[in-house]
């Protein structure tokens, strides 16, 4: 049995008077020890509200979370508040995508570092100290006895993000969930973040959840990989698999769109036309219909299965078959 | 094609800091840009890279004169632009418009599509009649691929490509000769982003139009680029055509910076091998002595470097670097080495040897 499994997990914010919002719409996922899970996708399509959910971080009111979390035999979805704050931050670590804005600002950094070790290690000051020395040592902030005296604004991006790091693995977390861990850094920074993330999940076994928007952060780390669109999950794949030969059409739009440093100069990027504000609603057709290339009447009219291909996950009525261009897009 | 169109010559732009209630006493400077010149040549795009505070965004910036350069000259089409004053500025800023980076914050969000785009034409007199101005907004529309239906309005009811689409517009409706686009997809999502810089790409071959085009994204600026320029800490340390660039970067911070941008291709990921830099950028108020990079070069070597700012010079056809040893890491001569990370202080980076007296607030000059 895997670590953790995500089955059917959905999102609905309600709000009174407005039509419900499925932000996350039927999502699973397995993730083992050791190994590290991608979710992919554009800004909207409910990849930062999977996570929210895993961890219990949704607003009681107003979200309405169904499915089930299985963590280690346990749903975590049906635990009390009380059970799920002993859970996070020693079994399920998070790191955010700001790292300013989810560090206390007023707090030096060593407290919030030993605040963890002291909540579930039960370590007195003293000892908690020592440890977070280490533990900023070993995600490369130079001189950590300085810095755990130090307060956040006091940190550049990198550091502050590597500190954030440092808090999420303190006690030794056997899940870590990473949401846009990057997104906020530099790339020669982001290099350096993600090869220490690799390190971490190499030499401690965790496993990884890893949230992005970046197909080249996930081609490099992840060894599945989920692409989400519009609240489900539209391909699943190894990352072999889906970067050799993406099926779904969004799959393929997004590599064609994205400029490749090795690509030859004058070659024409190929974007998806329109923007997510074209999605229709899942319940009776694929959201991506409007925007898809290869849309036929039946993509408009019935919500498409997810089939399962040899290993692979796929949610199409018209997959791009392998080898073939994409189709002559249409400037909006 | 060859004509030169823009010359930046040795530009600077140092921000003072500040302290003090009753005296503005300047305790330092922040080196945004520190002697910078190139040239751009009519019709093709140049293209900026570098990180964040690294003083791209200024250089754009001082070129245009929205910030005033503090030593330095532009050349604009055989005039110098850097010491026109009033009317004339204002003349010929018409040549020169800029896109900037976030789309919704860069339209005023109470004026409607066609007062936005009106507005200029109206600033150099070319609204001329209602006709023949209706059928210019048309027109704009049509190129940058916006339905007419969108001059009634307002940017808050578009998506962030169609609003970039706006600000593309209203940079083209004065006929400019130079586009200056500061970070113009970065704020896009990937799907959006290529239309955005494939409608760039067509409109520069249907107006022909020269760009210059500032962006952290070195893919994105490959693509687009004819020639790029690479910037460190306020210098530029290399500057070649895009191929080229990327086929053979001679200087170390540009071998590190391609290394670590991530490819989406598990294949290729696998394979290559990373340059990872010690440690962060340094503070740009308090930059290190000789070559800026020194601090975190991998193939730093013990003389030179950190005594002698390296000047830009050319290795071959096209292609300078700015690095004293370029030649000897291209021959695999000098070969990198581990770099430690040095702390970087944050804050306001003020150097140590600057003594901070007198009040630093209203308070502490009433309560010594």
């Amino acid at each position: 049995m895997a670590l953790l499994e995500v089955r059917d997990l959905s999102v609905v914010f309600q709000r009174k008077g407005e039509a419900p919002f499925h932000a996350v719409d039927g999502v699973s996922f397995d993730v083992e020890p050791g190994q590290t899970v991608g979710l992919v996708g554009e800004s909207g399509c409910g990849k930062s509200v999977t996570s929210l959910a895993i961890m219990g971080l949704l607003p009681k009111r107003g979200a309405k979370v169904t499915g089930s979390v299985t963590y280690d035999g346990t749903d975590l979805l049906k635990l009390s508040d009380k059970q799920m704050r002993d859970k996070r931050g020693s079994e399920l670590g998070m790191v955010f995508q700001d790292p300013l804005s989810s560090l206390n600002p007023v707090v030096p950094i060593g407290l919030q570092v030993t605040e963890v070790l002291e909540r579930h290690r039960g370590l007195a000051r003293k000892e908690a100290m020592i440890e977070a020395k280490d533990l900023l040592d070993k995600v490369g902030i130079p001189d950590p006895n300085r810095r755990l005296k130090e307060y956040p604004h006091q940190l550049s991006g990198g550091m502050r993000q590597r500190a954030l790091i440092a808090i999420a693995l303190a006690c030794r977390p056997k899940l870590l969930i990473a949401d846009e861990p990057t997104t906020a850094l530099d790339v020669t920074i982001q290099a350096q973040i993600l090869s220490l993330m690799k390190e971490l999940v190499q030499d401690l076994g965790t496993a990884l959840v890893m949230i992005t928007h970046d197909l080249g952060v996930v081609a490099g780390l992840c060894d599945e990989v989920n692409v989400l669109y519009g609240g489900k999950v539209v391909e699943k794949a190894m990352r072999h698999r889906l970067f050799a030969e993406p099926r779904h059409p969004y799959t393929h739009g997004l590599l064609a769109s994205i400029p490749r440093l090795d690509a030859p100069r004058g070659e024409k990027l190929t974007p998806i036309k329109g923007s997510v504000a074209d999605n229709i609603p899942w319940t009776s057709a694929c959201a991506f219909a409007p925007r898809c290339p290869n849309a036929l009447d039946v993509c408009r009219s019935v919500t498409p299965a997810e089939e399962d291909q040899l290993g692979r996950l796929l949610r199409c009525h018209n997959p791009v078959v392998p080898g073939t261009p994409a189709a002559e897009e249409v400037p909006v | 094609m060859s004509e030169t169109l823009v010359s930046v010559q040795d530009m600077k732009v140092h921000f003072p800091i500040k302290r003090g209630v009753f005296f503005d006493r300047t305790v330092g400077h922040v080196y945004a840009v520190d002697g910078v010149d190139l040239e751009i040549k009519r019709g093709e795009t140049y293209g900026l890279v570098g990180e964040s505070g690294c003083g791209k965004s200024t250089l754009g910036r001082a070129m245009l004169r929205l910030n005033e350069p503090t030593d330095g000259k532009m050349i604009f089409d055989g005039q110098d632009f850097s010491t026109l004053k009033g009317e004339e500025l204002r003349k010929m800023r018409r040549r020169i418009q800029m896109v900037f980076q976030d789309p919704l914050s860069s339209l005023d969000p109470r004026q409607s599509v066609e007062s936005i785009l009106v507005e200029g034409l109206r600033a150099h007199d070319l609204d001329e009649g209602k006709e023949s101005t209706a059928k210019r907004l048309r027109e704009l529309l049509t190129a940058v691929g916006l339905p007419t239906s969108a001059l009634r309005k307002y940017p808050h009811e578009f998506s962030g490509g169609q609003r970039q689409r706006i600000g593309i517009a209203r940079a083209l409706a004065l006929n400019p000769d130079l586009i200056v686009a500061d970070e113009p997809v970065s704020a896009l999502d990937v799907s959006v982003q290529a239309q955005v810089v494939n409608l760039l790409e067509e409109l520069q071959e249907k107006f022909g139009l020269t760009y210059l085009v500032i962006a952290h994204d070195l893919a994105v600026v490959k693509h687009i680029s004819d020639r790029v320029g690479v910037m460190y800490l306020g210098g530029l340390v290399e500057e070649a055509t895009s191929e080229d660039l990327y086929e053979e970067p001679l200087h170390p911070y540009t071998r590190a910076l391609l290394s670590a941008i991530p490819v989406p291709d598990p294949e290729v990921e696998d394979r290559r091998e990373r340059i990872l830099l010690a440690g962060d950028l340094p503070s740009p108020a308090n930059p290190p002595t000789g070559c800026r990079f020194h601090t975190r070069c991998p193939w730093r070597q013990a003389t030179k470097c950190d005594t002698e700012r390296p000047a830009l010079r050319e290795l071959k056809p096209g292609h300078k670097v700015a690095c004293h040893y370029a030649e000897q890491i291209r021959s695999g001569e000098i070969q990198p080495h581990e770099v430690k990370p040095i702390l970087v202080e944050e804050g306001d980076g003020l150097s140590p040897d600057v003594p901070l007296v007198g009040p630093a607030s209203v308070t502490e000059a009433l309560n010594p």
